[in-house]
């Protein structure tokens, strides 16, 4: 078993390695493992996984051995006359007692993990995500409401030289800080859609008439993306979420100007507002 | 297990003939057990004809990133198609592939024989259970084509010289919710406002009562019709099996039938269920599709394990090992089945500590499956093994059920599926123990049983190279797909990022793989039909601790089996 480990921790040590090149923000060709870490909630799930990895590994190789060692040695040719053994209690118990025990040692890191995910206390701001048919609506009800709409670049808006990348890339993108507990709400404008960005190792419904909750602490300024992750009518592939991070001052720099951009657009409705009301 | 066996083949030497009824009144109107299951059967293999097609298209137009093939007529992506393909290749392949092949076809061909009874205890319930699936299937044919193109005369006359034909032409604006028919997509308002839908809800309705009647069939038989001596504990495996599916079924397809009840009524008759608008969730749906979709999926595995029992059994000339441990197995696997819905929901937004219980209940069912794989090798183990085509399915059968096993272990937990949900990590895994797993039991059983059915055998070779190219095709359609999830890669998506396209690819490649090798079993059926050499009763030579009694009869039985009621020791 010890040695059947190690090989586990070499194919885990050799899948991580292929994975590195994908710094971080978006997948990567022929990439093998999960995206980088960019949260204390990703980076506790991929140690998890890399655990899970070498358990499965084992468990698979195991398997593949007893059936490779059988077929080998229990042929009809190697074995011509078979034995009639049909019971062996001592094993039939250590064939249940074992895989228990490996199941303990999961659930263990998997409740923690878990409990660790569910919510943060005392958040020091809130993003509001209303997923849409089929874009996403957000909110930043701690900074004067700033609120706007993020729609995909169409593939004639594409600057690769920006770095825009296709069926990832958006108009707008949210604009977050690092290093800030960030709780985020999420609702469902029309149908269920599902709010997720692989690198924060954060997915949420976002369902008509509930409020659910998730958050993040971003440790590393970049751009990170994610994907519609719950079917939801015919551009279910077209509405990525593209979270822009950055440092708190800058953040604060952008908070300004988002306030007079998309205010603007409000203001643009006040005259319109203004004359229905008077009706 | 120890079948003894006072009736033999050669009782059935003196036959008196068969009475077999004319052609329309033995295959339409038919009572009995065996030609209902090869009615099953064949409509099985078409029905997987037709929902393998649909994946062909999907994996041609997943082969590169942008949108090639499923294009409206000017050229944009149709992803209304997308949807609608990904639809009816689900609900295709569960409710009209892998549930009529395992349960209506083997179920019906092998349990009364192996239990040593004349035929089913309700025989025209059976053929009812079998001509409400037929339509079922048209039901959600004409809901993919309603208000095609191709539907429209004008469409032969005008549209097609001036614009030529797209794959869309061919259908209309069907049900494109996935399997799982969620409101509110589902319901009214968001693009699914034409009765296709409801038609699909009643192809649901129709299949689900083609199955609950076979299962009430399977369990009175079972129960009331076994040979003398054939105690519970004396009972084959794969009757076993089809016992615990049976009442699987009894229990979990009502609530099927009452989710999409209250969502044809959302739909039509303005109550507000699954509305939150009116009062009603939108996860309530979940919660009673998945209390259904859970145990569905032991549905299709149960059968499965028992046809590998046997066929491991008799081609290692051993008995099976652990008997007793193999059949509570199947019954534990059956009862936690039911307790472990939720894990499909984790990121609805549930309380964490009902997450925890999910966790922690969906991990146990680890603990059965693995003494059954490990039984499966304790029976080869020390056997003396032959290498015929239904063992080489089975043996690859025991490998990869592992795999996808090992892959819903990392599922099971919450706080890991989180990266993983709704990932093609998820598709990987669940055709891993499905595709994989149930389709390899279909076709393990097929091989195994050709003989006995039709009284014709296959040549060896053809079986072991639709065995081998099925077996490096699949794999690498589905072991990819393990490395796209990881990455992030989305399921039920039209297109993707371009990072994404090597290996889907490669995936693509795989299933070119496949589908060839699924033509090459069509001409090996009809081969072995027109044919094959001629099968004996016993043509595998099953030795006494293997015996069922399915091989004390002639192949193919007799149109009425057991003149005398066999008897087990």
């Amino acid at each position: 078993m010890k040695k059947l480990k190690n090989f586990g921790y070499l194919l885990a040590a050799m899948f991580s390695v292929w994975a590195l090149p994908a710094t971080a923000q978006s997948p990567q060709p022929w990439q093998l493992n999960l995206q980088e870490a960019a949260t204390p909630m990703a980076e506790r799930l991929g140690s998890f996984h890399d655990m899970l990895l070498v358990i499965i590994f084992a468990i698979a190789i195991f398997v593949l051995l007893l059936l490779v060692w059988v077929v080998i040695r229990y042929n009809a040719h190697a074995n011509p006359k078979p034995s009639q053994f049909t019971h062996n209690v001592l094993i039939e118990v250590l064939w249940t007692v074992i895989p228990v025990a490996i199941l303990v040692v999961i659930a263990i890191p998997s409740f923690q993990l878990l409990y660790y995910q569910d919510r943060i206390e005392n958040p020091d701001m809130t993003l509001k995500v209303t997923g849409r048919q089929w874009y996403w609506d957000y909110e930043y009800p701690d900074h004067e409401g700033i609120a706007f709409s993020s729609y995909p670049l169409g593939e004639d808006e594409l600057n690769p030289a920006q770095g825009d990348i296709r069926l990832l890339s958006t108009d707008n993108k949210v604009v977050l800080p690092i290093d800030t507990n960030i709780q985020i709400l999420m609702t469902g404008g029309d149908v269920i859609h599902s709010w997720t960005i692989p690198a924060f190792g954060v997915k949420i419904d976002a369902i008509p008439g509930r409020l659910n909750e998730t958050w993040v602490r971003i440790e590393k300024p970049g751009t990170y993306y994610g994907q519609c992750s719950e079917i939801c009518g015919k551009d279910h592939a077209f509405m990525p979420i593209e979270v822009k991070a950055v440092t708190k001052e800058e953040f604060e720099q952008w908070v300004e100007q988002a306030k007079e951009e998309f205010a603007s657009i409000d203001a643009d409705f006040q005259p319109i507002r203004t004359a229905l009301l008077q009706e | 297990m120890n079948a003894a066996h006072s009736a033999t083949a050669d009782d059935h030497a003196h036959d008196h003939d068969d009475h077999k009824p004319g052609f329309f009144a033995r295959w339409f109107m038919s009572t009995n057990h065996k030609d209902i299951g090869t009615l099953y059967i064949i409509f099985s293999i078409l029905a997987g004809l037709i929902g393998g097609l649909f994946s062909m298209f999907m994996r041609l137009e997943l082969q590169e990133p942008g949108v090639q093939f499923l294009t409206d007529a000017a050229g944009n992506p149709d992803g209304q198609l997308w949807n609608m393909f990904i639809t009816a290749h689900g609900l295709i392949m569960v409710f009209f592939v892998v549930m009529p092949g395992l349960i209506g076809g083997f179920g019906n061909w092998f349990v009364p024989l192996m239990i040593g009874a004349p035929d089913m205890a309700f025989p025209r319930l059976n053929n009812i259970s079998f001509w409400l699936i037929v339509p079922a299937f048209l039901l959600l044919i004409m809901s993919a084509m309603i208000g095609a193109e191709v539907m429209d005369v004008t469409y032969w006359t005008e549209t097609l010289n001036e614009r030529g034909m797209i794959i869309g032409d061919w259908f209309g604006r069907g049900a494109g919710t996935g399997w799982t028919i969620y409101p509110p997509l589902s319901s009214t308002g968001y693009g699914h406002d034409s009765i296709a839908v409801d038609m699909a809800i009643f192809a649901l309705h129709l299949a689900g009562a083609s199955s609950i009647l076979g299962a009430a069939n399977f369990i009175t038989t079972i129960f009331n019709m076994r040979a003398p001596g054939m105690t519970l504990h004396k009972m084959p495996l794969f009757v076993w099996g089809m016992l615990v599916t049976a009442f699987l079924l009894v229990l979990a397809v009502p609530v099927l039938g009452g989710a999409i009840t209250m969502l044809l009524t959302d739909r039509n008759f303005g109550t507000d269920f699954f509305n939150f608008a009116g009062g009603g969730d939108p996860i309530l749906f979940q919660h009673l599709f998945w209390f259904f979709g859970h145990p569905e999926v032991y549905i299709m595995i149960l059968p499965a394990f028992g046809i590998i029992s046997h066929i491991v059994s008799t081609f290692s000339k051993k008995a099976i090992f652990g008997y007793l441990g193999m059949a509570y197995a199947m019954v534990a696997i059956g009862f936690v089945g039911f307790i472990v819905w939720a894990h499909h929901m984790y990121t609805v937004g549930m309380d964490v500590n009902v997450r925890a219980y999910f966790t922690a209940a969906t991990l146990i069912i680890a603990v059965p499956t693995g003494i059954k794989i490990f039984s499966w090798i304790a029976t080869m183990w020390g056997g003396s093994i032959e290498f015929k085509t239904p063992m080489l399915w089975a043996i690859g059968f025991i490998f990869l059920f592992t795999v996808g096993g090992v892959t819903g272990v990392v599922l099971a937990n919450a706080g890991m599926d989180v990266a993983l949900h709704d990932t093609y990590y998820v598709v990987a895994h669940f055709h891993y123990v499905l595709s994989l797993g149930a389709v390899f039991a279909l076709f393990a059983g097929f091989y195994y049983w050709i003989g006995k059915m039709s009284g014709r055998q296959y040549p060896e070779w053809m079986g072991c190279l639709h065995f081998w190219t099925t077996f490096v095709g699949v794999n690498l359609v589905f072991f990819p797909q393990h490395f796209l999830g990881l990455a992030g890669m989305p399921r039920r998506y039209i297109d993707y990022p371009d990072a994404f396209e090597g290996w889907n690819m490669v995936s693509s490649y795989g299933a070119y793989m496949t589908g060839a090798s699924t033509l090459f079993f069509v001409v090996v059926v009809f081969y072995t039909l027109f044919f094959g050499r001629r099968a004996e009763a016993n043509y595998w030579n099953v030795q006494p601790q293997s015996m069922t009694l399915e091989w004390t009869v002639s192949s193919p039985p007799p149109f009425h089996q057991f003149d005398i009621q066999p008897a087990v020791k």
